[in-house]
C-alpha cells in the first residue's frame, strides 16, 4: 500500500480485522457480546462507525447495539490512555482506604475518574472487584497488579510509566 | 484421545506414579515423578506479589544444576493463604514457604532442595509465634478446613488434565455414564442436599429434576462465573486452580437433564480465569472428554465460554441467560423459571462455579458422605474469601457449621493492630453485617439469613472499630444504584434515594425522620422490585439500622461519626498530651492547616483542613486523634 499513509493503513487493517470478526460469528447464537468484546480489542474502544458497522454486519437495529454497549460498563465508547490505571473499590479494597489512594491518583494525574490525560497516556477507572482481595488495597495498570496500596506508592508506580522511553 | 474407562483408568494409574511424593509417598516410592516436585502458586494473590519471579528463578536454578530429570517445577492455582504469598510447598515433606522473593530463591535452592535442610526462617507462623513446615498439614489456617470445592486447588497443574486424570478426575463422569441413569444421577444430588453456592442455596438436585422433566428435546446447562460480589474470589480460584472440575460437573448435569450443550458465563475482569478455562475446554475436547459420543457411551456435550461486560445484574440467572443471548442483562419476572424456559427460550439449568466443584465429589463419594458433613440444613462445606481487616486474608474452606470466630481468630489470626472486631460482611451488596455478638453462631445458610444477612457467593469481609457503618451501607447503596439494570421502578428509583438519605446522614445533614424513611422505603423495595438484586439491595442498610443504630444516630443528631471516616463531619486534633511538638504534622499538612510552633504547639484549623488525614499517619506519637471517637 505505497500511496496510503501510515494511519490510514492502520484503519484499513483494523476494518479487515472487524470484518473477519463479524464473519466468524455471523450465524452463531448470541453473536452481539462476543463481537463487540474482539472489537473493543481491535479498537481499543467503540466508537459509534464502529457499532454502525456491527449492527449492519450482523443484522441487527443500531439501537440494540447501542442499548448493549451502553449497559455494559466494559464497553465504552471514548478512547482509554495507553496505561489503563484501574483502582480496585471492592468490599475489601474500601475498608481498606481504596477511596484515598483514588483521591491521591485523581490529584497526580489531574484527571478525574473516566477520563484520560491530554497526551492519550494514562486514563483513569474506579472498577470493580477485581479478586485480588487478599492484597486489598489494589491497583491495576493495564494487566500490571499492585497490592497493599498506599496514597504514598501512587507516585512511584505512576513514575514505572512515565519513565518508559517512547518506542518507534 | 481417550475413548473408554479403561483407557482412562490407564492414565490415571500413570499420573498417580508421577504424583506419588504429592500423595504423601516418601522418596524413593516411584521414579517416575522425580525426587522432588516444587509448587509454586501462580495465580490471584501470589501472582501480583511476584510469584512468577520465583518460578523463573526456581527454573533457572534447576536448569543451571542440570536437574531437569530430578526436579519437577509446577505453577499450581491458589494454595488459600493468599496474605503470606507469594507461597511454594516442597515435596517430599510437604514444606511450605511463604513471602518468597526471587532473592530467597538461591537460599532454598542450596539448603533445602541440594543439602535437604528446609530453610526455617520462611516457614509460615502460626498464631503462637511457632513456624511450621508442613503448613498445609497442622498450621491452624489450614487444619480446620476441609477442602471439597477446592480439593485441587493449589496441588495440581490447573493446565495439565492428565493431572486432573490423575486425582480421579473425569472418574464420577465415567461412573455417571457408564453406572447410573440419568435419574439416579438426579436422586444422588437430591439425597445429597446440595444447595446452590451463589448465595440462594437452592437444592440443585431439585433443580435439575424440573429442567430433567421437561419434555423438549434442546436444553442447556449454563455455569455462572459472573462473580460480582465485591470481596469474593472464590469462583475465580477455582477458575484457575481447578477448570477440570467445573467442566466435568457440568457433562454430568448436560447427561442428568438431556442436554448436549452447556454455556460458562465468565467476568471478563478475569483475564486469567477465561484463559484457564479455555485451555481446559480444549484439551478436554482433544482428549475426548467434550464433544460427541464421550468414552465410547453415546453421550455427546459440549461447552462454550461467553464472556461477561461488567454487569453486576448479569449474576441474577435470567438476566445471565438474557446476556448469553447478546441483549442487555436485564432480569425477566419468574414464573417461567428457566427449568421450563430459560436460555433461547428452552429449559436451562444455572449453577455457580462453586457449586460446580463441589459435584463431582459427590457423585464418587456418595450422597450419604455428603450428608456427614456440615448442619442439619446445610450440608457440605463452604468456601469463604476472607479479607479486610484480617491478619491472614486468604481463601478457606470449612464445613458447614463452623462459627465465624473460628475463622476469624482461630484460622485468620484475628484483627492487625490489637483492633477490636466490630463486624463482619457477608453476601457482599445483597448480605448484611454480623455483628460481634454473633460471632460463635454457627454459619449455614438459615442462621445467617435469621442474622438478617446471608450466606451469599462467600466473600467475608472483617471490619474493625475504624469502619464507619453507615459510610458501609452508602458503598453498597452507591454499588447498587450503579448497578441497577432499570427495569424495574423500586430498584431504579427506590436505590437511589435510599444512597441520596445516607448521603445526607454521612454528611451531618440528616434528620431523625430519615432513619425512618429509610426502614420504610427498604421494606417496600425488599418487597416489590423485580429480581434478587433489587429485592436484596436494603439488605446492607436493615443489617445496620438493626445492629448499629445508635452509629446512625450518633451521625444524625450529634452530627458525629463515631468511626472517623464520614470526612464531611469528622475532625481531627492534636492530643496536648502526646504531642512531643516535633512539628512534622505542620510540615507534612498539603493545605497549612496546622499552625503553631515547637515552642507554644501546634493546633488545626478546622476551616482550613481537608481531612486528608497526612498528618495522622505522619505523627510518630499517635498525637493526632479524630474528635468524635469514643473517649476523646
Amino acid at each position: 500500500m505505497a500511496n496510503v499513509c501510515n494511519g490510514c493503513a492502520d484503519a484499513l487493517a483494523m476494518e479487515k480485522a472487524l470484518d473477519e470478526v463479524i464473519a466468524r460469528y455471523k450465524g452463531t447464537k448470541g453473536p452481539l457480546i462476543p463481537v463487540l468484546h474482539e472489537a473493543q480489542a481491535i479498537y481499543g474502544y467503540l466508537p459509534f462507525e464502529v457499532q454502525l458497522k456491527i449492527a449492519e454486519g450482523l443484522d441487527l437495529p443500531l439501537a440494540d447495539v447501542y442499548g448493549v454497549v451502553s449497559f455494559y460498563t466494559g464497553f465504552t465508547t471514548k478512547p482509554k490512555g495507553k496505561y489503563r490505571v484501574s483502582v480496585c473499590m471492592g468490599t475489601a479494597c474500601y475498608v481498606k482506604g481504596a477511596e484515598a489512594i483514588l483521591d491521591k491518583f485523581t490529584t497526580s494525574l489531574g484527571i478525574n475518574v473516566g477520563d484520560c490525560t491530554e497526551d492519550g497516556k494514562f486514563s483513569l477507572d474506579a472498577c470493580r472487584c477485581v479478586g485480588a482481595c487478599g492484597l486489598a488495597p489494589v491497583v491495576m495498570i493495564n494487566d500490571d497488579v499492585y497490592g497493599n496500596m498506599t496514597p504514598d506508592k501512587v507516585e512511584d508506580v505512576l513514575k514505572k510509566y512515565e519513565d518508559v522511553q517512547e518506542g518507534i | 484421545m481417550i475413548k473408554t474407562v479403561e483407557q482412562l483408568n490407564a492414565l490415571r494409574e500413570k499420573m498417580q506414579q508421577e504424583m506419588a511424593l504429592r500423595r504423601g509417598c516418601a522418596d524413593g516410592c516411584t521414579e517416575m515423578g522425580g525426587r522432588m516436585q516444587i509448587l509454586v502458586c501462580g495465580v490471584a494473590g501470589c501472582q501480583s506479589s511476584g510469584s512468577m519471579g520465583v518460578y523463573n528463578e526456581l527454573k533457572r536454578c534447576i536448569i543451571e544444576n542440570k536437574l531437569e530429570d530430578e526436579i519437577r517445577l509446577i505453577s499450581t492455582g491458589c494454595m488459600g493463604l493468599c496474605a503470606l504469598g507469594p507461597l511454594m510447598v516442597v515435596y517430599p515433606g510437604r514444606v511450605m514457604y511463604t513471602k518468597v522473593q526471587p532473592e530467597d530463591v538461591a537460599e532454598i535452592f542450596q539448603s533445602h532442595v541440594l543439602e535437604g535442610k528446609p530453610v526455617e526462617r520462611l516457614f509460615a507462623e502460626d498464631n503462637d509465634g511457632s513456624k511450621i513446615a508442613d503448613a498445609l498439614g497442622h498450621h491452624s489456617f489450614y487444619t480446620k478446613q476441609l477442602k471439597i470445592a477446592l480439593k485441587n486447588c493449589g496441588t495440581i497443574d490447573p493446565y495439565s488434565i492428565d493431572e486432573y486424570i490423575g486425582v480421579d478426575g473425569y472418574q464420577a463422569l465415567a461412573k455417571v455414564l457408564k453406572e447410573m441413569d440419568p435419574e439416579d444421577v438426579i436422586d444422588t444430588m437430591k439425597d445429597s442436599n446440595l444447595r446452590g453456592r451463589g448465595g440462594a442455596g437452592f437444592p440443585t438436585g431439585m433443580k435439575w429434576a424440573f429442567a430433567a422433566s421437561q419434555p423438549k428435546k434442546q436444553k442447556y446447562v449454563c455455569c455462572n462465573a459472573d462473580e460480582g460480589d465485591p470481596g469474593a474470589f472464590m469462583d475465580r480460584s477455582v477458575l484457575e486452580g481447578d477448570p477440570h472440575s467445573v467442566i466435568e460437573a457440568m457433562a454430568i448435569a448436560g447427561y442428568a437433564i438431556g442436554s448436549n450443550q452447556g454455556y460458562v458465563y465468565v467476568r471478563a475482569e478475569y483475564p486469567v480465569a477465561v484463559k484457564t478455562l479455555t485451555a481446559a475446554i480444549e484439551k478436554a475436547r482433544e482428549y475426548g472428554l467434550l464433544g460427541e459420543n464421550i468414552l465410547g457411551t453415546g453421550f455427546s456435550f459440549d461447552l462454550e465460554v461467553r464472556l461477561g461486560a461488567g454487569a453486576f445484574v448479569c449474576g441474577e440467572e435470567t438476566a445471565l441467560m438474557t446476556s448469553i443471548e447478546g441483549h442487555r442483562g436485564e432480569p425477566k419476572p419468574r414464573p417461567p423459571f428457566p427449568a421450563v424456559k430459560g436460555l433461547f427460550d428452552e429449559p436451562t439449568i444455572l449453577n455457580n462455579v462453586e457449586t460446580y466443584a463441589t459435584i463431582p465429589r459427590i457423585i464418587l463419594n456418595g450422597a450419604d458422605w455428603f450428608n456427614s458433613i456440615g448442619t442439619e440444613k446445610s450440608k457440605g462445606t463452604k468456601v469463604f474469601a476472607v479479607g479486610g481487616k484480617i491478619a491472614r486474608t486468604g481463601l478457606v474452606e470449612v464445613p458447614m457449621g463452623t462459627t465465624l470466630r473460628e475463622i476469624v481468630y482461630d484460622m485468620c489470626g484475628g484483627i492487625p493492630g490489637g483492633k477490636d472486631f466490630k463486624a463482619a460482611q457477608t453476601g457482599g451488596p445483597s448480605g448484611g453485617c454480623i455483628p460481634a455478638e454473633a460471632l460463635d453462631t454457627p454459619i449455614d445458610y438459615d442462621n445467617l439469613i435469621a442474622l438478617g444477612s446471608m450466606m451469599g457467593s462467600g466473600g467475608l469481609i472483617v471490619m474493625d472499630e475504624d469502619t464507619c457503618m453507615v459510610d458501609l451501607a452508602r458503598f453498597f447503596l452507591d454499588f447498587t444504584v450503579d448497578e441497577s439494570c432499570g427495569k424495574c421502578s423500586p430498584c431504579r428509583i427506590g436505590t437511589k434515594r435510599m444512597y441520596e438519605i445516607l448521603t445526607r446522614i454521612t454528611e451531618g445533614k440528616g434528620e431523625m425522620y430519615d432513619i425512618e424513611k429509610l426502614e420504610i422505603l427498604a421494606r417496600n423495595i425488599k418487597n416489590s422490585a423485580l429480581c434478587g438484586l433489587g429485592q436484596t439491595a436494603p439488605n446492607p442498610i436493615l443489617s445496620a439500622l438493626r445492629y448499629f443504630k445508635d452509629e446512625y444516630i450518633a451521625h444524625v443528631v450529634d452530627k458525629k461519626c463515631p468511626a472517623g471516616v464520614c470526612k464531611s463531619i469528622m475532625k481531627y486534633k492534636i492530643d496536648p498530651d502526646l504531642c512531643r511538638r516535633c512539628s512534622i504534622c505542620k510540615k507534612h499538612c498539603p493545605v497549612e492547616a496546622i499552625t503553631g510552633d515547637k515552642k507554644n504547639g501546634f493546633v488545626i484549623n478546622q476551616d482550613v483542613c481537608i481531612k486528608c488525614g497526612q498528618c495522622q499517619a505522619k505523627c510518630p506519637f499517635n498525637a493526632i486523634l479524630h474528635r468524635d471517637r469514643k473517649g476523646v
